[in-house]
């Protein structure tokens, strides 16, 4: 085989591959979108299925409550530290505050809060699905004549829209919690000083940008999450599979979208003279 | 060769490929009477299942037509559907039991999807009478199905099946997996279920070719995503085909 022959090859093995995955990524955005809003439809139709959100919402939001309230706390300690170490330096420790309050409520607080619900409460939805699935059961529903992303779907996806922005408060107060008791209790700065500082600086619109992040978070993570779970093909491996890939996949799009949603929401804040 | 004169699902020339290609059913011709308890037999991959799917449904045609009880289902929409597919109920090769449920909230489910004008207690009566039906003993009911032996989760899921009180019982390889002891005890609940309601259409698909010519009235034998004979068991204890020939000398052996 000539040289330009193996570079022709080579050139069309490297392109195909890349645009096998374009198609791929394109088709599968377009599925989760059809399955999204086929899904969420079905929520205003009857049977109601208050019942199911509720029992989700629980799942998600209160058995989450413990590792968001840990994690939130080390999170705004360690945050505080390095913070008050960098500051030092120039004799800006009065600062510490408000930039800890500003980075938890703007972008550590959503992201953080998504990562571990998707990891946690993700994680359990693709898993579960995924074995209702392969052993038949979501079949049993389809034939009891059970819309089964009105049952299954759809109350997740709510309740994950409903729990992430209360979640991400929790992880914002708690953190900053953290800091104060950094702050104040160990390296001893002024508390009126402390509190007057992050009363100036952070306003209530960050705090809104963050939940409103997270919500979108709820969406992205029980979106993939779901739809990985309610299409897992094969057995134990199948579940497997539909699980990890769900809770990568999630994780990566929270980080992803967050840089996108703060452009957005910088964008729209110029466009309105609130920059 | 069968011909009923009232039937409840008729199959007309179905063909169905998924990959465009292949094609796993290449003209079925099939019509299951009314009243009857029909067995679906054929080595693995020959298309049971899916023939199963198309009458429930879940799959559509790529060309034919699947008649269900007079309707056409290739006109209905998927809202539609999934209220048709009350007339039926199904007992999976797994028995298909949510595991969060208790084996009586198992059988209560049905009843609480589309019978939202019973009260509750009246759901449970119902459930507890479907289940005492099919042989399960009370002590059982609030046990969860990892709690129960196989055998008993055969008989939750067919009670399950039983709760809307359903026009056609289909039955997905339902010894499958399971002990001759417990094969014949699902054997007979089969028979005992058809006898005891007097007008349902029982369909059981099946590798169990001694059960299937024991218990059905007809078989209908596929081979290679066609139906290879159609006819009652003495229809295939007389066939000349070669294949039919071999799997009735399997069915005798066992």
């Amino acid at each position: 085989m000539s040289l330009v022959q193996r570079t022709a090859d080579f050139i069309d093995d490297v392109f195909g591959g890349m645009i096998g995955r374009v198609k791929f990524f394109i088709s599968e955005t377009g599925q989760m979108a059809l399955f999204f809003s086929s899904s969420m439809r079905l929520l205003f139709t009857q049977p109601s299925r208050f019942s199911e959100v509720i029992k989700h919402m629980e799942f998600i939001g209160v058995q989450s409550l413990g590792i968001i309230s840990l994690t939130s706390l080390f999170t705004g300690l360690a945050l505080s530290f390095q913070v008050y170490l960098g500051f030092k330096i120039v004799n800006a420790v009065n600062l510490v505050g408000p930039t800890v309050a500003l980075g938890i409520t703007r972008e550590l607080g959503p992201v953080l809060t998504g990562l571990i619900v998707a990891a946690r409460a993700g994680g359990a939805m693709a898993a579960r699905l995924g074995t209702m699935r392969v052993n038949e059961q979501i079949d049993a529903l389809d034939v009891m004549g059970v819309n089964t992303r009105q049952y299954l779907i759809a109350p997740r996806i709510l309740a994950a829209i409903l729990c992430m922005p209360m979640l991400t408060a929790l992880f914002d107060f708690v953190a900053m919690v953290g800091c104060w008791f950094l702050c104040v209790k160990l390296v001893e700065l002024d508390q009126a000083v402390f509190l007057q500082r992050i009363n100036e600086t952070v306003e209530i619109r960050h705090v809104i940008e963050g939940l409103i992040k997270s919500a979108v978070f709820g969406v992205v993570f029980s979106l993939v999450c779901t739809f990985r779970g309610f299409f897992t093909k094969g057995g134990a491996k199948g579940v497997g599979e539909a699980t990890n890939r769900g809770v990568v996949v999630s994780m990566v799009l929270i980080i992803v979208l967050d840089y996108f949603l703060t452009n957005i929401i910088r964008i729209y804040y110029v466009a309105t003279g609130r920059a | 060769m069968v011909k009923p004169l009232t039937s409840a699902v008729i199959l007309k020339d179905v063909k169905k490929t998924f990959d465009g290609k292949d094609y796993v059913l290449k003209g079925i011709d099939l019509s299951i009477p009314k009243g009857s308890l029909t067995a679906i037999i054929g080595f693995s991959g020959t298309g049971k299942s899916v023939v199963l799917k198309h009458m429930l449904g879940l799959f559509k045609p790529t060309s034919g037509s699947i008649e269900v009880l007079g309707q056409d289902l290739n006109e209905l929409n998927i809202n539609q559907l999934t209220l048709f597919r009350q007339k039926f109920g199904v007992l999976f090769q797994s028995a298909a039991l949510f595991d969060d449920m208790t084996v009586l909230e198992n059988v209560c489910f049905p009843l609480t999807e589309h019978r939202r004008d019973l009260t509750k207690v009246r759901m449970a009566e119902i459930a507890e009478e479907k289940l005492l039906e099919v042989g399960l003993e009370k002590k059982h009911f609030g046990k969860l199905p990892s709690e129960i032996s196989g055998g008993m989760q055969k008989r939750t899921g067919l009670a399950r099946a039983l709760a809307l009180d359903p026009d056609i019982l289909i039955y997905d390889e339902p010894t499958t997996g399971l002990d001759p002891i417990l094969t014949e005890m699902v054997d007979d609940l089969i028979v005992k279920t058809h006898k005891h309601r007097q007008g349902i259409t029982s369909i059981m698909v099946s590798h169990d070719l001694y059960a299937a010519f024991r218990i059905a009235d007809y078989v209908a034998m596929l081979d290679a995503g066609r139906v290879l004979l159609y006819g009652t068991p003495d229809d295939f204890y007389n066939s000349n085909i070669e294949l039919v020939k071999k799997f009735v000398a399997k069915g005798m052996k066992h």
